[in-house]
């Protein structure tokens, strides 16, 4: 045996320490007591596959943050805001959060999809850093400490609203599903509207998959069609309900779509209005809805970004406003930004939230997931329209 | 003439473990008093070194072009937490470590036995096919563990959802002590009569097979030594992260570890190791760039392969005891000063 | 029996697709040895071109398709030449690495300058749907079948019967050779890019008319179904490009028919694999003999 081995993961070891060593040096004093600033971190996936998510979701809550400053900020002190990508990953996500408890930050506003937000919960629950993500919803998201929230619903809630709703208002028999067996959000809403489907009778005769980057359904739909049920619930985002949908009508269906929150934003992307036309989705929001609240943010976010903001956008910017107001909760206690009690108490203060947000009044159940109205919508001559609370 | 030194064996043995225990002692030290965020960027450092090493058996020493490397990958990685979860028993007998390492273990064994049951039919192929064949099964991997769970009827990897609650047992020091046993396992391997026999491939090999070697059988072992140590990174990588996605995996997953080969050198363990570290690092010192951050990148990849297209190393590759003789020999024969300039 | 033939239909509509992404891939592989990873982002940059030519500029959709051909070719062109040519004396993995850059760099630029949300894509056909006997097709796959069946025919053509074909084909058998015999290689190999990026406008056109949506990673999964086409037909050779396509295309589409369709990507993967043990250089790929 030879020795030069050892050498070489000598020198493995050795870049390793010396990039430590040489990094380390100024990490110190970023504690953000000091300048009058309190660090509010924004992590979302702002490259890669995930990007049109996390780009809304960055969007609404620095929208937020912003117009909270101008306005005075908490105390006097200006949230600043550290921004990350996590490019959609779960190991990114982490290294993600971990540079933010290095930055000083206080509490985080993310993570976007369910892998890396849970991932960062995990490593989140060691330091006890106040989280809300906007948009995560499998149910386990906040099992992992009372740091987690989330200002969307969760997908056991929708799934389940939409097979009873189909079944006692749509008075629909027979139902077919078409979901992205590679998407959580979407298995997840799956697996729960199958679960109530079979409970009240309503019998689910076709289940159809397709693959994280497929853009062709043309086969699905066509058995989907053979077997011709009365709702097709499409549980995934809008840019694939888009393609679904068209693809649907090639196929000659005539089933009434039948969607969760992802639904939102699908009229901008559809080519033909008329291809969702009577579709019914539950939502937290609608752009529909004349409340003050609802049509200001409508307002100040076209302005900002010159574009309609979608579901993601507008539980971004609900999770950026509760998250301020507990700030305000702990900071009038006069206790040291950044430190542990200050962040007990951004808990504290969150999990007392009782407030009217873009996205319906909130309050937290004993899980974090927030208790509000959903609502659904549906799609009529090419614009959503409120039908009912349900 | 001077009459050149070489240090003898023995003594070399000694500054080797000398230089390994000091490291691991201020990189242990370092660790417990830097911030988090350090700590974990270098435990994936680890991880990816192991990984670019693993994958320079196949790539740079058998002269292949596997691109399914992510697909050993995660097999190493969901043995691993399958075992660690569905035997946790075990901790009351043996502890938690030891169940861990057992896991690695066994995420090795499994991930190698993969790489025969691949290797056997891919290394019929050559060139572009083998790495087209390999990206297909890397493929079928990720299929297969995001649908298993439909066909056996129970819960097993539970799909996209994700394999969630895997204790997180990597620490430091497991990734320390596997990169420095990955990289003194390859490298004892390379220069043994066996290494020697599938370099011979990669230089010619209807040449080696007319000297009597048995390629296929070699081949095999090159590979599914590789898939090996893939397996266990998987498996250190599902104890960093707590949770596995099976989309993790993806192709992507195998460019950038081939990347990391490529970029440093092929062939090249130092190179392996200098590039994984670099390309670790790398994102997170773009991290603040935001939206520009994947551009920068990739402009930085295409840059270096235009100047640099052997890679970063080429096939150099390090040795601490050739650096110190070459001091000694400059210095006429004096004693060597001190053990750690080499390294520097 | 219906529904099969409507399945059948629809695979060969996406296996047309496939072929016409496939040629690119199979071209490019057969004059330079390269695995172009680039060449599903050239198409991504063809959905934007068609996008922005329709909504921003107002173009005829024909006028946009053209335009889209003329952006993708230039586009091909200028990778070769500022990212390809100065590494053709390189490792061949050198020169892969290189593409899978230039691949993420496109994705990555066109997610800063398009967006990251999909872009929708008004209709470019607006027809019925054709009824033949009691069935009804749709006028899009009918066009995209005719459109790249034409295509290669006007490839075989050009490979075949010109000078520049024969050029190309002299450069993909020998490079040296080709030269000495006073073949302008560069220039050849310039010309296959733009011919394969081309292909690749055609391509993006047919794949908005189906899916009308441009997105900035569209063009991964597209380019890599496509690249596994061009394998299963034999790396270089263009009827085995359009034949892997098809059969690609068709295998999915039964597939997801058969209710299997979670595994669709499985099988195309393990089809690939079945040939590939038994034909080892694809369906109609050439032997080539090693020397010792």
């Amino acid at each position: 045996m030879k020795m030069r081995s050892f050498f070489k993961m000598a020198a493995a070891a050795v870049l390793s320490v010396s990039m430590l060593a040489g990094c380390s040096a100024p990490s110190e004093s970023n504690n953000n007591s000091s300048d009058g600033t309190i660090k509010v971190g924004i992590m979302a996936p702002l490259t890669g596959d995930n990007a049109q998510y996390g780009i809304a979701c960055r969007n609404g809550a620095k929208l937020y943050l912003d117009q909270y400053n101008e306005k005075g900020g908490v105390n006097g002190k200006k949230i600043e805001i550290v921004e990350y990508d996590e490019k959609g990953d779960a190991t990114e996500a982490v290294n993600a959060f971990n540079l933010m408890v290095k930055d000083g930050v206080t509490a985080i506003v993310g993570d976007v999809t369910t892998t890396p937000t849970i991932a960062v919960a995990i490593e989140a629950a060691d330091v006890n850093m106040p989280m809300i993500t906007p948009s995560a919803t499998a149910a386990e998201v906040t099992s992992y400490g009372n740091h987690m929230f989330r200002s969307c619903f969760i997908d056991p809630f929708q799934g389940s609203k939409m097979a009873s709703y189909s079944y006692e208002k749509l008075g629909a028999k027979t139902a077919a599903i078409i979901y992205d067996t590679g998407n959580d959000y979407s298995k997840g809403l799956t697996e729960a509207f199958t679960s109530t489907a079979k409970e009240l009778g309503l019998e689910v005769v076709a289940t159809e998959g397709y693959a994280k980057a497929d853009v062709d359904f043309k086969s699905q739909l066509t058995n989907i069609a053979a077997k011709n049920p009365d709702v097709l619930f499409c549980p995934d985002y809008y840019e694939r309900i888009a393609l679904i949908a068209q693809q649907a009508k090639d196929a000659g269906l005539n089933a009434t779509f039948v969607g969760g929150d992802g639904w939102d934003g699908v009229l901008d992307v559809v080519s033909d209005t008329a291809l969702v036309e009577g579709a019914y989705f539950c939502s937290g929001y609608s752009t529909d809805d004349t409340t003050p609240a609802v049509q200001q943010f409508l307002k100040d976010y076209q302005a900002a970004y010159n574009e309609m903001p979608n579901m993601f956008a507008a539980q971004a910017y609900d999770a950026a406003k509760i998250l301020a107001a507990a700030l305000e909760q702990a900071e009038s206690k006069g206790l040291a930004v950044g430190s542990d009690e200050y962040k007990s108490a951004i808990i504290e203060a969150m999990d007392a939230t009782d407030m009217d947000c873009v996205t319906g009044h909130i309050t937290f159940d004993e899980n974090n997931n927030p208790v509000k109205d959903a609502v659904i919508i549906k799609i009529t001559d090419g614009k959503y329209t409120f039908d009912s609370k349900f | 003439m001077k009459k050149t030194i070489r240090i003898p064996m023995p003594v070399r043995y000694l500054i080797n473990f000398a230089l390994l225990a000091v490291l691991l002692l201020t990189g242990n030290f370092l660790v417990n008093i830097v911030d988090r965020y350090y700590a974990k960027v270098l435990m994936l450092i680890g991880i990816n070194i192991i990984l670019a090493v693993s994958l320079n058996i196949a790539t740079g020493y058998l002269g292949q072009l596997p691109l399914g490397h992510a697909g050993f990958m995660s097999v190493g990685a969901y043995t691993c937490s399958i075992f660690v979860i569905r035997a946790s028993f075990l901790t009351n007998y043996i502890g938690e470590a030891a169940t861990f390492w057992l896991g690695l273990l066994l995420a090795g064994i499994v991930s190698a036995l993969f790489g025969v049951i691949i290797g056997i039919p891919a290394l019929r192929l050559r060139g572009d096919y083998l790495a087209i064949i390999t990206l297909g099964f890397g493929e079928i991997i990720r299929v297969i563990l995001l649908n298993i769970d439909s066909l056996l009827g129970f819960e097993f990897t539970y799909g996209a959802s994700g394999l969630k609650n895997i204790p997180k047992n990597t620490t430091f020091l497991n990734v320390f002590v596997l990169v420095a046993l990955t990289c003194a396992l390859v490298h004892t391997m390379m220069k043994s009569r066996h290494g020697r026999a599938v370099l011979s491939i990669r230089e010619n090999e209807i040449a080696a097979e007319a000297c009597g070697i048995k390629t296929t059988y070699y081949k095999t072992l090159a590979f599914s030594v590789s898939a090996f140590f893939a397996g266990i990174a998987g498996g250190l990588y599902a104890g960093y992260l707590g949770i596995l996605n099976p989309n993790t995996f993806g192709f992507m997953k195998s460019i950038e570890i081939l990347v990391m080969v490529v970029l440093g050198g092929m062939g090249s363990m130092l190179g392996s190791v200098i590039s994984a570290t670099v390309l670790t690092v790398l994102p997170e010192a773009l991290r603040g760039f935001s939206d520009y951050r994947m551009v920068t990148y990739s402009l930085l990849l295409i840059i270096v392969m235009i100047f640099k297209p052997t890679g970063l190393m080429g096939a150099y590759d390090f040795s601490l005891s050739r650096l110190l003789e070459k001091g000694i020999n400059v210095m006429g024969g004096k004693k060597p000063v001190k053990k750690g300039d080499g390294a520097k | 029996m219906m529904t099969f033939i409507y399945q059948l239909i629809n695979g060969l509509q996406v296996g047309s697709i496939y072929a016409l992404v496939a040629l690119g891939y199979s071209m490019v592989y057969g004059i330079i040895m390269l695995l172009n990873f680039a060449h599903g982002d050239v198409i991504m940059i063809g959905a934007y071109t068609i996008w922005i030519s329709i909504t921003a500029m107002g173009l005829h959709p024909v006028l946009a398709v053209l335009m889209a051909v003329v952006i993708c070719t230039l586009l091909g062109m200028f990778i070769e030449k500022v990212a390809y040519t100065p590494l053709r004396k390189s490792p061949r993995i050198s020169l892969l690495i290189t593409a899978i850059g230039v691949s993420m760099l496109l994705q990555n630029l066109a997610q800063i300058v398009f967006g990251a949300n999909a872009q929708t894509i008004p209709s470019i056909v607006t027809a019925p749907n054709i009824t033949v006997g009691s069935m009804q097709v749709s006028v899009t796959a009918v066009i995209t079948i005719v459109v790249s069946i034409l295509s290669m025919l006007g490839l075989t053509f050009l490979v075949q019967k010109t000078k520049m074909g024969k050029a190309m084909r002299a450069v993909s058998e020998d490079t040296e050779a080709a030269q000495l015999m006073g073949i302008h290689v560069n220039h050849t190999i310039s010309f296959t890019f733009a011919i394969g990026s081309a292909l690749a406008g055609i391509g993006a056109a047919l794949y908005c008319c189906a899916y009308p949506q441009a997105t900035p990673t569209m063009g991964s999964m597209l380019g890599l179904k496509a690249f596994v086409a061009a394998v299963l037909g034999g790396i270089g050779s263009i009827p085995g490009a359009m034949i892997g396509g098809f059969v690609i295309g068709i295998a999915e589409a039964l597939v997801k028919a058969a209710g299997l369709s979670v595994w669709a990507d499985g099988v195309v993967f393990a089809i690939l694999i079945v040939v590939l043990l038994f034909k080892p250089t694809g369906l109609l790929g050439r032997t080539m003999n090693e020397k010792v």
